[in-house]
C-alpha cells in the first residue's frame, strides 16, 4: 500500500475504513451480548465469542493492515506464521490427553 | 550514506524494506502471544471447572477499553490516509487522538489493576472466607500470626469455590466487615500470585499494555519531533507512519482476542 494514489482514490478508502470501524464497534457489542446468552453448553459460548473475534481480527488485518491487497512476500511470511501458530495450539491440545503413566509421590 | 529502499520498493520483494521488517517482527509477536495464549488454554483446561474464575473482571470497563482501542485503530489509519492525501494538519489531529486514546487505555487498565491489588481474600480460622476491597489495613504480621485488624468492603462465604465462579454464585450484597488479625490463617490480594488465572491475566494484559505504551511512544515521537521529516522527505515519513500503524493495529488485534477470553468466558 505504499503506492501513491490520488486524494479521490483515498476518500474511497476512507469510507471503507469507517465502515470497518462501525463493524468492529458492532462486533464488540455482539460479543458482549452473546456472552450473556445461556446456550446450554459453555463450549458454545466460547465458540461464538471466538468466531466473532476471528471476524473482527479479519477486518483489522484485512483492511486496516491492508492484508487483503498485499504483496506475495507478506502472504508468505504470514503463511509461515500461521503454520507455526496453529502447530503451537495443537501441541497444547495434544498434550491434554498425554498424562504421565509413572507413579507420582 | 543513504539507507536503500526506504521509499522505493525493491524489485525482488515489491516492498520497501521497513515493511518487510515490520511484518517479520509482527510474525515473531504472533508467536510470543501465541505461546501465552496456548499457556492460557493449558492452564484453563487443567483447572477444576468450579475453581476457574469467572466474572472476576468488570465487563463494562473492559468493553469501554475495547472501544477505546478500536477507536485508536481508526484514528491511526486515518492519520496515514491523511498523509496520503497530503493533509498534514489532519494527520496531526488524528494521531493526537491516537495518543490520547492510548493513554486512556493505559489509564483504564491501571484502574483495573489497582482494583485487583486492593482486593483481598482472607482464610479465617473458623473455616470461612472473607473477601473484599481493603478500606483500612491495621494488620501486622508477627511470624506466621497476624495482629491488629482490617476493614474490608465485601462478603463472607463458607466455600472457597463461591469466590471463583461469580456467574454461578452471585455474590451477596457487600457490607463493611472487620477482620481481626488473630482470626486470619492466610491472606492475600488478587495480584499475579493469587492463582493461575491472575498470573496469566497479569502476564497477558501486562505484556499487551507494554506494547500499547511502546507503540504510543513511537507514535508520539512521529507526531512530535519526528514529524519534521514531512517537510524534507514526505514519502519516507508516510511510510514510517504506515509501519507504526501496522504495529498499532497488531496491538488492537491481540486485544480483540484477549477481551473475550479474559473478561467474558
Amino acid at each position: 500500500m505504499s503506492d501513491q494514489h490520488s486524494p479521490d482514490h483515498f476518500s474511497h478508502h476512507v469510507r471503507r475504513y469507517l465502515f470497518v470501524f462501525y463493524a468492529l464497534l458492532f462486533g464488540t457489542l455482539i460479543t458482549v451480548g452473546a456472552s450473556f446468552i445461556p446456550f446450554g453448553n459453555h463450549a458454545v459460548n466460547i465458540g461464538v465469542a471466538l468466531v466473532i473475534a476471528c471476524g473482527k481480527a479479519f477486518l483489522v488485518a484485512g483492511y486496516f493492515m491492508h492484508l487483503i491487497s498485499e504483496r506475495k512476500m507478506i502472504y508468505g511470511i504470514m503463511a509461515f506464521t500461521a503454520f507455526f501458530f496453529i502447530g503451537l495450539m495443537f501441541l497444547t491440545i495434544w498434550s491434554m490427553k498425554d498424562f504421565p503413566t509413572f507413579a507420582t509421590h | 550514506m543513504d539507507i536503500p529502499y526506504t521509499v522505493a520498493p525493491r524489485q525482488d520483494t515489491g516492498l520497501y524494506n521497513a515493511k518487510v521488517g515490520i511484518w517479520l517482527f509482527l510474525a515473531s509477536e504472533v508467536m510470543l502471544f501465541g505461546a501465552l495464549f496456548s499457556s492460557y488454554i493449558l492452564l484453563r483446561v487443567g483447572a477444576q471447572e468450579e475453581m476457574w474464575p469467572q466474572g472476576w473482571l468488570n465487563v463494562p470497563v473492559g468493553t469501554a477499553n475495547t472501544l477505546v482501542l478500536i477507536t485508536s485503530s481508526i484514528t491511526t489509519v486515518m492519520a496515514w490516509a491523511s498523509l496520503k492525501m497530503n493533509q498534514f494538519n489532519k494527520f496531526k489531529f488524528y494521531h493526537a487522538c491516537t495518543i490520547l486514546l492510548a493513554f486512556t487505555f493505559v489509564g483504564i487498565k491501571s484502574y483495573e489493576y489497582h482494583d485487583k491489588f486492593n482486593h483481598y481474600e482472607f482464610t479465617l480460622a473458623n473455616g470461612t472466607f472473607a473477601d473484599g476491597h481493603m478500606h483500612e489495613n491495621h494488620l501486622k504480621q508477627e511470624g506466621a500470626a497476624w495482629t491488629g485488624y482490617a476493614i474490608i468492603e465485601g462478603h463472607v462465604v463458607t466455600e472457597e469455590a463461591e469466590l471463583y465462579n461469580l456467574k454461578k454464585h452471585k455474590p451477596a450484597a457487600h457490607s463493611e466487615i472487620r477482620v481481626e488479625g488473630p482470626q486470619i490463617k492466610r491472606m492475600g490480594n488478587y495480584g499475579p500470585w493469587h492463582n493461575t488465572y491472575t498470573a496469566i491475566y497479569f502476564t497477558l494484559t501486562g505484556l499487551h499494555a507494554l506494547h500499547v505504551i511502546g507503540g504510543a511512544l513511537v507514535i508520539g515521537f512521529l507526531w512530535g519531533p519526528g514529524s519534521k521529516m514531512w517537510k524534507t522527505d514526505p514519502e519516507r515519513f508516510t511510510n514510517r507512519i504506515e509501519i507504526s500503524g501496522l504495529f498499532w493495529h497488531f496491538v488492537d488485534l491481540v486485544w480483540i482476542f484477549l477481551f473475550p477470553v479474559l473478561y467474558l468466558l
